[in-house]
């Protein structure tokens, strides 16, 4: 794994460094939460409702006093979460149909890439908004809900890979020594095609935590009292007149972590990909 | 060229119908039904009104018979009756707000291209320079940042602190006494936010997918040629780069189509618009069957539309996908 060509073109890369770094800096913060010397998401103060940020609440405080800034912190959880499960469950479809298709083509790989044209026409907003809706929102549909209508991009990305893979010289022998199709999928093609996946994954991460907020915003994603930084920005907009801050934080914090993803995913595509090594 | 748009035409038929199946099935499989919502605002409704409702509705027929009897309606461009009180067909409710949602489409659209075409061809003519850099700088954030959030900041900065533009909705409560420039002002006005927010994520995307594209270009043999036959650095670029250099940017504005219908659900709730996305909002919340497959069909309509005008105009700038056919 650790090439050297790949190490230099990350080194020469600081925006992806850092990226890496604050998505490192965030996991931790994530984890360590409860352990945080901060307040309580959930406690209530009724004394200090909708205060602008002070020491005592950085990020002021929400319209039943609760501090902002633990729930931003506790909103990193959340959006961690959701990233990390939707993308898996984006992979594994998109991976499973994306080897068929690629790896037995004709009329496999006509099904499933007709299948994949259909799914990319959908307004894809609309559909999660249907299904999701009609489902009772939580967490748990969220994160299913982004996998099942995010795994085309990575389906078309494997069956690229097999297409190629599959004509290479180790393949061919492998399939010569009797090797079944599934152990030729499994543990000969499928290791050598997981680069760009990767790559689609961490920026598939940055995308789910954006649908996530825009879901939890519109209230019907993660429900309060749980803290998201969508269902935060939610009461920002319902008090925009009177607390800027409910709406400018939990926002920074999508930005930063999106950024920080999508930078991260960026440098290793350029790491990875020799064609694009040193053509910055 | 005829037989090329009558070839693409007929690609997207059973696409449009592959996405109303799916959609069909997806909304009829998900548990709830309109009942249960009618039931629970009215606690006094017997099993027996509710079969009624039910049969009413042919909601206890089996799946596919519903998908047929939709379809051999919607062939006739009838959605049904909504499930809300009004019980209003689908298609006069669409019919209201489906302007309102294109004309913000649109002109954000427009503003799309006037301003990312340009940007992503001058940076691409000048890699590297501090333009450039700044584009991908922007290009980096526009990418990572929720344009919902933006839309809340510009709120709280145009219409609460400097109180320049209107908080919410398309006409003043005054518009009716309004004189005629006052109610164009008073259009443009509560445009202006939301036409500005939904290009901006858009924006991003076009403007970095044009310097690619032109940067590809400027590789390119003839543009070599161009120079060694003296041509000023002007022309070579905004000449004979540019216009190859559009070519794949106009298929990326075809497919762009979906995440801008997408996006209006949430820029429609934010501002109060009354349009596509607000209503498909309100009918998704209250599990109205009819309306929501008919803006599902509708948004599919439009997406593939836009998949068709890609086609077109692809074919009417390059010679080589009219002639050859297949691309």
């Amino acid at each position: 794994m650790i090439q050297s060509p790949f190490w230099r073109s990350m080194r020469q890369n600081p925006l992806a460094l850092f990226g890496g770094l604050v998505v490192l800096l965030l996991f931790a913060i994530a984890l360590a939460a409860p352990l945080l010397p901060i307040r309580d998401p959930y406690s209530i103060d009724a004394g200090a409702v909708m205060e602008p940020p002070s020491l005592a609440h950085p990020f002021g405080t929400d319209e039943l006093g609760r501090d902002v800034f633990s729930r931003v912190i506790y909103g990193s959880r959340i959006s961690l979460w959701v990233g990390f499960v939707s993308v898996g469950i984006a992979i594994a479809i998109g991976t499973f149909l994306g080897s068929l298709a690629g790896y037995y083509g004709r009329w496999v790989d006509g099904l499933i890439m007709r299948f994949v044209d259909v799914m990319l026409c959908f307004p894809t907003f609309f559909l999660i908004l249907a299904v999701i809706a009609f489902l009772e929102p939580s967490i748990g549909t969220i994160m299913a809900i982004i996998g099942l209508t995010g795994w085309m991009g990575v389906c078309r990305l494997v069956r690229a890979e097999f297409l190629s893979l599959k004509e290479r010289d180790f393949v061919q022998s492998a399939r010569a020594l009797g090797v079944g199709h599934f152990r030729i999928i499994v543990r000969h093609i499928l290791p050598n095609s997981l680069t760009p996946v990767m790559v689609a994954a961490i920026l598939g991460i940055a995308g789910a935590i954006l649908t996530e907020s825009a879901l939890s915003f519109l209230g019907i994603g993660v429900q309060p009292p749980t803290p998201s930084w969508g269902n935060i920005l939610t009461s920002g907009k319902d008090n925009i007149q009177i607390a800027w801050w409910l709406s400018l934080f939990p926002g920074l914090a999508i930005l930063v972590t999106v950024l920080s993803y999508n930078l991260l995913g960026e440098g290793l595509r350029e790491a990875l990909d020799p064609r694009l090594r040193g053509s910055r | 060229m005829f037989n090329y748009l009558v070839r693409r035409f007929l690609a997207l038929i059973p696409l449009f119908f592959g996405i109303t199946l799916i959609s069909f099935v997806v909304i009829h499989l998900a548990p709830g039904s309109p009942i249960d919502v009618l039931a629970d605002l009215n606690p006094k409704m017997t099993a027996e009104a509710k079969q009624r409702l039910v049969s009413y509705y042919g909601l206890d027929k089996p799946l596919h018979e519903r998908y047929s009897q939709w379809l051999r309606r919607f062939v006739s461009l009838d959605f049904g009756v909504s499930f809300s009180p009004d019980r209003r067909p689908v298609m006069a409710k669409i019919k209201e707000a489906l302007p309102i949602t294109i004309l913000i489409n649109a002109l954000s659209l427009l503003l799309i291209m006037v301003v990312a075409i340009p940007i992503g061809a001058y940076s691409a003519a000048r890699p590297y320079s501090a333009f450039d850099k700044s584009l991908t700088l922007f290009v980096y954030i526009g990418f990572a940042i929720p344009t919902f959030w933006l839309a809340l900041l510009a709120l709280i900065l145009f219409s609460v602190q400097l109180e320049w533009l209107p908080i919410s909705g398309l006409k003043s409560l005054d518009y009716a006494r309004l004189s005629l420039p006052g109610k164009v002002w008073d259009t443009v006005s509560h445009l202006i936010l939301p036409v500005l927010l939904s290009a901006f994520g858009g924006l991003a995307g076009l403007s970095r997918y044009m310097r690619g594209s032109m940067l590809e270009v400027m590789r390119q043999e003839y543009i070599t040629a161009a120079r060694s036959k003296g041509l000023s650095e002007r022309e070579v670029v905004y000449k004979h780069a540019l216009r190859n250099a559009l070519l794949p940017v106009v298929t990326i504005l075809g497919l762009s189509v979906p995440g801008l219908i997408g996006g209006s659900v949430i820029f429609e709730q934010i501002f109060a618009i009354p349009g596509m996305g607000r209503l498909f909002y309100s009918g998704v919340m209250s599990r109205d069957y009819p309306l929501v497959m008919g803006i599902l069909t509708i948004g599919a309509f439009l997406t593939l539309v836009g998949n068709l005008l890609a086609d077109i105009s692809y074919a009417v700038v390059d010679p080589r996908i009219r002639r050859g056919g297949q691309r």
